[in-house]
């Protein structure tokens, strides 16, 4: 197996990473918990689009996870990081479950459309609903580590950073194994030819539903991790913006590669966070340029610098006639 | 024995078009029938129809003495009936084994494996033998989007085969194919397809390729019969060789 | 019967100019088949725009009523050139790539908009109040309402008429609505494609930045007046269908409706039921009210 995919390669860059972040000054950790968060959503939105649709609404899950570990942080007092991140999933891929066979039938804007407007249903509702503190939200407490409690700031940082890596970092491993299995293989085909899918006697809808609750459980996840970063959740984590803000970074990285999405989710922090301390209301701007100029010179994302074209052209090898000349045509 | 195939007067109208008028045949197992008739008769509607794609307005279809007129192109697949198409419809971007490896992975139901990788294995190696059959293995490693239109189509043929279909329908196998390479991409082509045994039902403009693989014949014109035999006697027809082949006295 | 007048009412006048802000998003989906998120960075631009305009006028003791029209003008003017820059600068370059790929191009410019209007007008509200007062106030079944909403009325009904009218009654339309359904066809019967494209381009943004000029005097203008337009636009238009401009106002009536009813009946409603229409609209007729376009697998 090659060793930029080797499971065990991958798991040990993550440790890796984590150890890093202890050397790193105190700003750039907050930068990187900040990037993973993202990228996991972002992550999510590729896995997707490797079906051929994209969702604008990934806030609708990015919230559910959110609202629901608040919800039970604040109930029983559940502040375990680890469960924290695991109910975050599980809230998200339950919604997932519910929608994703309900809209997988949609295609193209529609598609994009439909999980816009679910998004913006769930921010309108949380929105008007007092006893979830309106368009305020409301706080959490600190989040524990297998009943570690951290008071140092700089302790705490560190776990959170640690425990959003270590969650990234697994869901890519995932996603990098399943972007070369089987079932990863049919969603490409889904995204060529949905039809000639059907043909062949497998259910599109049911490929593009299992992927989207995947997305969900991303997304629900990262949710969990904003929430313990923030230790507050409000109805802005289902805004329009909030869903745009993670496409951006998918549409940066490219369906190809997953370390792009890593790549893309810290280059926009980094973009974010130098814009804003030295020009202040220019991180929009500069972020828009951005996309524009990826979209133009880099159609393929970040990803295709290094995954490149997906498979080089071999010699072709001596053709039996009939293929052979019957292919001049 | 029952017919693998059994259609009995179908009807399929688009506003004012007729696309189907009474269409009844019964196809038996292991015969090579061949539908010829000019463009708009109704030969790749029929095609539609027995595939799920359209649903006829009225009639019945059914495969092995199950009806199916009523199914999506997904169960009529799972039931044993496969096609491939005019204009080739394969994923793009992938290479020709990992197009063979979806049509595999397809047939054999199941899960698909989220582990499990695409590259290697059982399903690849039998991709790659189906390959093999049409001679295109050399191909394998290619992204479909680089290879010539006749291979194209006979990669579109082979993962109609995948699922080791009962009643394989082929339309236009030879269209794109130049005229010197037809039948040597047809014998090819029913080569490759000998080993299951399968019925086979293709589309048909070359009256010489009708006329040497096809057991039987059924001309359409608007969307009704017109005549429906041998190929010997079909072709010789006045009404076919007049609204088909041209020709007529 | 007062709470239910006042229910129509105030729906009407929300629906006027939500009405001139869809047709503009309808037209242009119509026409190029773009999806603007921009859009709602035109209707900022246009209120911006709209209250310095007031405010140059005020200083220069301009008589309200003539300012307001000059204001209108500017601002029509203004937009409709950045429009045409916008389209033959930046979205030709993309024509031929997925429309996804369009929808984040115009995400880009709703980006860079948001920011340069913040450089330029700062991130305070503004206030242009004035205009608000030239209409006076109207008495109608015991309640008042301002002369200046009630006007938004007919003119956005006029506005409305009037492309209906230059659609399908004049030669210009009837070319702009043969390339709405089939461009390539169109630009095959040597119809200027790249001309009627510029042209609906900027005459979408145009209206988006006029109603954002009639509104201005209505509202504080501030950041974050695209991001919520947008959103409320695109679900009109999807309600109505995109690219129909009569779903564009069955579109705008409704989601205004729903607004003012909710508002007065059931406040907790109000955002996230024009949302559940639009999801609704989506699943179980996502060509819209008024549109054919296949939107499903099989």
């Amino acid at each position: 197996m090659k060793l930029s995919t080797n499971p065990f390669v991958l798991l040990g860059l993550v440790v890796l990473a984590v150890l890093f972040g202890r050397v790193i000054p105190a700003w750039t950790l907050s930068l990187a918990t900040v990037a993973a968060s993202k990228a996991l959503v972002a992550l999510g939105i590729v896995v997707l689009a490797r079906t051929g649709n994209v969702s604008f609404g990934q806030g609708l899950f990015f919230a559910a996870g959110g609202y629901g570990v608040a919800l039970i942080a604040n109930e029983w007092g559940l502040t375990d990081a680890v469960a924290q991140v695991l109910i975050g999933a599980v809230c998200g891929g339950l919604l997932g479950l519910v929608i994703g066979p309900l809209i997988a039938r949609y295609t193209g804007i529609f598609f994009g459309m439909l999980t816009l407007a679910l998004s913006m249903v769930l921010y309108g509702a949380l929105v008007k609903t007092t006893v979830l503190g309106g368009s305020d939200g409301f706080n959490v407490g600190r989040p524990t580590l297998f009943g570690a409690v951290f008071n140092d700031p700089r302790e705490a940082d560190f776990m959170l950073y640690a425990v959003s890596v270590v969650a990234t970092g697994l869901a890519g491993v995932f996603a990098t194994i399943l972007f070369k299995s089987q079932f990863g293989l049919t969603s490409l085909a889904v995204r060529e030819n949905n039809l000639r899918v059907e043909y062949l006697g497998t259910s599109a809808n049911r490929i593009v539903s299992i992927n989207f609750m995947i997305a969900a459980v991303f997304a629900g996840a990262s949710g969990a991790l904003s929430l313990m970063a923030q230790r507050h959740i409000d109805p802005e984590f289902a805004y329009w913006t909030t869903s745009g803000d993670f496409v951006f970074i998918a549409v940066l990285a490219g369906s190809q590669s997953v370390a792009a999405v890593f790549v893309a989710a810290l280059a926009l922090e980094l973009v974010r966070s130098f814009s804003n301390l030295y020009l202040p209301n220019t991180w929009q701007l500069v972020l828009g340029l951005f996309l524009l100029a990826v979209i133009l010179f880099l159609p393929r994302g970040i990803g295709s610098l290094w995954a490149g074209r997906r498979r080089k052209v071999s010699e072709p090898p001596a053709e039996p006639a009939a293929a052979g000349k019957g292919a001049a045509s | 024995m029952t017919p693998v195939l059994s259609v009995r007067g179908l009807q399929k109208r688009f506003g004012a078009v007729v696309a189907a008028d009474n269409v009844s045949i019964d196809i038996p197992a292991s015969q090579k029938l061949c539908l010829i008739g000019a463009n708009g008769a109704g030969k790749t509607t029929f095609v539609n129809m027995v595939t799920g794609y359209l649903k006829p307005d009225s009639g019945a279809i059914e495969l092995d003495g199950s009806p199916i007129g009523r199914r999506s192109p997904r169960d009529v697949a799972r039931l044993g009936i496969s096609r491939s198409f005019q204009i080739p419809q394969l994923f793009i971007e992938l290479t020709a084994a990992e197009n063979l490896t979806v049509a595999v992975s397809s047939a054999e139901g199941g899960r698909l494996s989220a582990t499990a990788s695409a590259d290697s294995g059982d399903r690849r190696d039998k991709a790659v033998a189906l390959l093999d059959r049409f001679g295109l293995a050399g191909h394998a490693d290619r992204p479909v989007a680089e290879l010539a239109g006749g291979v194209r189509k006979l990669v579109d043929i082979a993962m109609a085969l995948a699922r080791r279909p009962k009643l394989l329908l082929l339309d236009e196998p030879t269209s794109g194919v130049s005229a010197e390479e037809k039948f040597a991409t047809m014998d090819r082509v029913i080569h490759a397809v000998s080993e299951e045994a399968a019925t086979i039902v293709f589309v048909e403009h070359d009256m010489d390729i009708v006329s040497k693989y096809a057991d039987r014949v059924v001309a359409f014109y608007n969307g009704r019969i017109l005549a429906d035999g041998e190929p010997s006697i079909v072709l010789k027809d006045n009404e076919v060789r007049r609204y088909v082949t041209g020709g007529a006295r | 019967m007062n709470l239910l007048l006042t229910i129509i009412l105030d729906g009407l006048i929300q629906a006027s100019w939500l009405f001139i802000v869809a047709l503009g998003l309808t037209l242009v989906f119509g026409v190029l088949k773009i999806l603007n998120i921009a859009h709602g960075g035109f209707y900022a631009l246009g209120a911006y725009l709209a209250a310095t305009a007031v405010t140059i006028a005020a200083a220069h003791q301009v008589p309200p009523g003539v300012g307001f029209v000059l204001m209108l003008l500017a601002v029509a003017a203004i937009a409709a050139t950045v429009g045409l820059l916008m389209e033959r600068g930046l979205i030709k370059l993309f024509y031929g790539r997925d429309e996804v790929v369009l929808l984040l191009v115009t995400y880009a410019v709703f980006l860079v908009l948001e920011d340069v209007t913040k450089l330029i007008w700062g991130v305070n509200p503004i206030y242009a109040n004035q205009p608000y007062e030239l209409f006076g106030n109207v008495e109608f079944a015991g309640l008042f309402y301002v002369g200046y909403d009630l006007m938004l009325i007919p003119l956005s009904a006029a506005i409305g008429l009037g492309v209906w009218f230059v659609l399908n009654r004049t030669t210009t339309g009837k070319i702009v609505s043969a390339v709405i359904h089939n461009a390539e066809m169109s630009a095959s019967m040597g119809v200027k494609i790249n001309q009627v494209y510029a042209l609906a381009f900027a005459f979408g943004v145009m209206l988006a930045a006029l109603a954002g000029g009639l509104t201005a005097p209505k509202i504080s203008v501030q950041p974050g007046l695209s991001s919520e337009i947008i959103i409320l636009s695109f679900a009109i238009v999807v309600i109505g269908g995109l690219g129909s401009v009569e779903g564009a106002a069955v579109g705008a009536i409704l989601v205004g409706m729903a607004r003012a009813a909710s508002v007065h009946l059931l406040p907790q409603a109000e955002l996230f039921v024009i949302y559940l229409i639009m999801a609704a609209v989506l699943m179980f007729k996502p060509e819209g009210l008024f549109r054919r376009e296949t939107a499903r697998r099989i």
